[in-house]
């Protein structure tokens, strides 16, 4: 086959619409050789402004409104005027077709990274990865959201701001509350919305009146069933219970905080791949632009640049370096990429013993096994070689208050490696890291009061503004709610009550 | 096949909604600290943005969350000295740059912090304030009127000709009244290079393709090349022209009775006013007089920081004030303000001239007058004669009294308080 000459892209630091086209052509070539499956993409330049307004709105293009987009808002546009910021300089969407933010103040070599890192790096992760696949529906958020923000709006219209804005303001205390973990949720669409909204309202009314039914109760039925709990089983998704059970809320009330549940759903991917997301687009924007120059295409001083801005996405400072907030998930995520290939293309012996499946194998095989099937959690407990952890210097601290002192955990030697690699994948456990709440019981026959139950792990409390949470539950439920905490010895303790 | 969508010329502020949302809903919050910053600020910072903290307590979002206690087992990098199964104490007051800690420039790390931009912030500052007999000036003001361009018309004097619109509509106009004759004279230029190639110039057929040439050219040049019809003049017409300039006079006792705590207190009061009218006009000339036993105008810096000693005599900075309105503000067109500060002590006989002047000469020029007396003892003689003034004056003129910095922001206020 002719090879076709290869120029050089072009250089220099200004970008124009044109140097943005050459390298997106050039970087997806070199993505579809790899292999990388994405969505149709679409770049979008924006100003300054306009990222602190994405920002602001979670990076979604359209959003409903409300005061607290307003508070992100300011504070990250007080951040960035005082410098103590950078605005990130990509935003990308999970949609399809995904859109990728480049701000006009990056220079060309950064638009670049953005392309290489954003449209290619994170839209291939999104249509790949299985949360993504199972959980949202690329092809109809921003629909959604249309419908979110008109339905939410006309809410405003017709029952006043400021109940719609007390409304939101509950819903969005219990938004992390808000998702299934196990079931899958239907799939999103405008005009589905649109058509079932109606149906829908006039259903859950008269569900919740069945539930809520004032006849006496018949002679002879009852004596055990008041002892029935309902739910029967416990409830993780609160909003959803709150949406098809509390007895007051009126229908628009029950369609708002659906909007929010399905949002958090939508979002509940994001939050479980962190490390894989962002280690995942790190690894590629890093390949592809490498290969970009050994082709000769770009010069040394775009290199320079890009790896400047590089080093510093994935630099983990040590844990007593001032600059040290926590895991650097772009450090963690690439690192681990990077020794997947490793693992892969030169394995050790360590790594044979500890990856047999994987060690030597095809590495684009095993990165799109990997990328398709795992979470941060698995993905870590599955991958992290003890290589990686000597790199990292990882050590556990465990902090018992039953203990006057702090003791240091399994650490990266031959006998902490499995432990350590657990703690580890167990801090990346949405399940662990956020309290377990659940709906407990409602009370059919007395005050309606709505029980919620917390199941404490390791003995944790619950942070001290948990009432003003249990205020917001209570304003959407309409009746007292009660918190109670389930300790690990079975041990049941009441811990407030609003309302 | 890519898209590249250029979206820097959308709406920019997608956010204004939500911002002002937020703005609304901390309306009481935001006003305290609102009135705290301005107390910190001197005058004409305040002129632009400002940087004010509301406490985050206020506007957390709480969501449940654990709390600290519990066993906790947390992974760390950058392990330098520890083995398992070591014991060490806590860490005392949190190192490591974790925990909260206060920002270098002194907001509290709970606080947040935020920008309001000038107008927020002087909304929310001077809401339930209104400057008094705004109205009346505004109205009877608009007596000047002013050209403004208004597109094009056909008629009009030689000297506002435009002509770029002449000329372009002249081209115009020969290409559409040329356009047929052209193409067929190319046509014609063409039919004769190829009669000429068979035939003589004496062939008759040449000779009918010859004259009608000639006639078209002749039609053709006869179509002028400017025609009064293309004449195209720019329109002016006249526009009311309400007027949106004012001057504030600061008028200031520099006497040794005054001292800087004083003076400071009386520049807050300045700030204040010079603030307020900022909103309403678009420029604003401020005119600074101080004086002792004589006045003079001087500028900002001189103003607040220079201090004589000696008597006081009021009338003499009221008699400056009314020549530099004569000189420079006599036109109508300028809403005058002034405000007077001083602690009350003046020479005896002097105050009785200073009624005088006020009651006759001033007060008529003026929207309004704000005397403010800094002192802490019995009023003397010079607020006597000005509650006269004030009597007489109903509605433009104010007075008020100020123990320390913080009656200044109440006095302010009252003095500004909408009246319904």
């Amino acid at each position: 086959m002719p090879r076709k000459k290869i120029l050089p892209l072009p250089g220099g630091s200004e970008w124009s619409f044109e140097a943005i086209e050459a390298y997106d052509e050039a970087i997806g070539r070199i993505a579809r050789n790899c292999g990388l499956e994405c969505y149709p993409h679409q770049l979008e330049i924006i100003s300054t402004e306009q990222m602190m307004d994405a920002y602001a709105s979670i990076g979604m293009p359209v959003y409903y409104h409300h005061w607290s987009f307003g508070k992100q808002f300011l504070a990250t546009e007080s951040r960035y005027k005082r410098g103590s910021m950078g605005l990130a300089y990509e935003i990308v969407i999970n949609s399809d077709p995904c859109i990728a933010y480049l701000m006009e103040e990056n220079t060309l070599p950064m638009q670049a990274l953005v392309i290489a890192h954003a449209a290619y790096g994170h839209n291939s992760f999104f249509k790949g990865n299985h949360l993504f696949k199972q959980w949202t529906s690329a092809n109809a958020i921003i629909d959604y959201l249309v419908f979110a923000r008109n339905f939410i709006a006309d809410c405003e219209e017709r029952h006043g701001q400021e109940a719609v804005e007390r409304l939101l303001d509950s819903c969005h205390a219990l938004m992390n509350l808000g998702v299934d973990r196990y079931k899958r949720a239907p799939r999103l669409s405008l005009q589905k919305e649109q058509a079932r909204q109606r149906e829908r309202e006039e259903y859950l009314q008269a569900q919740v009146n069945e539930i809520w039914r004032t006849l006496p109760p018949q002679p002879g039925k009852d004596g055990a069933a008041e002892e029935k709990r309902f739910p029967k089983e416990p409830e993780e998704n609160i909003l959803y219970f709150i949406e098809k059970n509390a007895p007051l809320l009126e229908p628009w009330q029950r369609e708002v905080i659906r909007i929010v549940r399905k949002i958090a759903q939508y979002f509940h991917p994001q939050r479980q791949t962190q490390v894989m997301n962002e280690g995942w687009a790190s690894f590629w924007h890093y390949t592809l632009l490498n290969t970009l120059y050994d082709e000769n295409r770009v010069s040394d001083g775009f290199m320079f640049e890009f790896l400047q801005s590089h080093t510093n996405v994935i630099y983990q400072p040590p844990y007593n370096s001032r600059w040290y907030s926590s895991i650097n998930p772009y450090a963690l995520g690439f690192s681990m990429w990077r020794d997947l290939r490793r693992i892969c293309e030169q394995p050790t012996d360590e790594d044979r013993e500890w990856f047999p499946e994987i060690a030597g194998s095809d590495w684009r095989a095993t990165f799109q096994f990997a990328m398709h099937n795992f979470k941060d959690e698995s993905f870590i407990a599955q991958y992290l070689s003890p290589r990686l952890m000597r790199e990292f210097r990882f050590f556990t601290v465990v902090d018992d208050d039953a203990s006057p002192k702090l003791r240091v955990g399994p650490i990266h030697d031959d006998q902490g490696y499995q432990t350590l690699r657990q703690r580890l994948s167990d801090q990346y456990n949405l399940g662990s890291r956020e309290p377990n709440i659940q709906v407990w019981n409602m009370d059919l026959r007395g005050d309606r009061a709505l029980t919620l139950r917390y199941f404490s792990y390791q003995r944790r409390p619950l942070q001290g503004d948990f009432t003003d949470v249990l205020g917001h539950v209570a304003h959407l439920w309409g009746f007292p709610v009660r918190l109670e905490e389930q300790t690990a010895s079975g041990e049941i303790n009441r811990l407030g009550e609003k309302g | 096949m890519i898209r590249i969508v250029d979206r820097r010329f959308d709406s920019k502020n997608k956010s204004s909604v939500n911002r002002s949302r937020f703005i609304q809903r901390f309306k009481g919050q935001i006003k305290k600290a609102v009135a705290d910053s301005i107390d910190r600020s001197g005058i004409r910072d305040l002129a632009e943005g400002k940087r004010i903290g509301i406490p985050g307590r206020d506007i957390a979002e709480p969501q449940f969350s654990t709390g600290a206690g519990g066993v906790r087992e947390q992974v760390l990098p950058g392990n330098d000295r520890f083995t398992t199964g070591e014991t060490f104490d806590r860490p005392s007051g949190q190192g490591g740059g974790r925990g909260s800690k206060a920002s270098p420039d002194g907001e509290g790390m709970d606080d947040f912090v935020f920008t309001l931009t000038r107008d927020e912030f002087l909304d929310i500052f001077f809401e339930e304030l209104a400057l008094p007999n705004l109205l009346k000036r505004h109205l009877a003001s608009i007596t000047e009127f002013k050209r403004v361009r208004a597109g094009y018309s056909q008629t009009g004097v030689p000297t506002n000709i435009n002509l770029v619109r002449t000329m372009r509509g002249a081209a115009g106009r020969r290409v559409a009244v040329g356009g047929p004759q052209r193409a067929r004279l190319l046509e014609l230029e063409a039919e004769l290079a190829r009669l000429l190639l068979g035939r003589g110039e004496s062939d008759p057929e040449v000779k009918r393709v010859r004259l009608e040439l000639l006639r078209l050219r002749a039609r053709m040049a006869a179509v002028p090349f400017i025609d009064s019809f293309d004449l195209r003049y720019n329109n002016h017409v006249r526009v009311a022209q309400p007027t949106t300039q004012a001057v504030m006079f600061c008028l200031m006792d520099i006497s040794g009775s005054m001292d800087e705590q004083k003076k400071n207190i009386a520049k807050r009061f300045f700030t204040l006013l010079y603030l307020f009218l900022i909103r309403t006009y678009e420029h604003i000339d401020v005119v600074f007089i101080r004086h002792h036993t004589v006045a003079e105008e001087v500028d900002e810096e001189n103003f607040f920081h220079s201090r004589e000693t000696g008597g006081t005599v009021v009338s003499s900075a009221l008699k400056l004030m009314r020549k530099v309105i004569e000189q420079r503000y006599a036109s109508g067109l300028w809403n005058i303000y002034g405000a007077q500060a001083s602690d009350g002590d003046n020479w005896l006989e002097d105050s009785a001239l200073c009624y005088d002047l006020l009651h006759e000469k001033i007060l008529g020029l003026v929207q309004f007058y704000a005397y403010i007396e800094i002192a802490e003892d019995t009023p003397q003689n010079l607020w006597e004669e000005y509650e006269k003034v004030q009597s007489a004056h109903e509605g433009v003129f104010a007075m008020r009294r100020i123990k320390s910095v913080t009656d200044i922001y109440p006095v302010f206020h009252d003095l500004f308080k909408k009246r319904v």
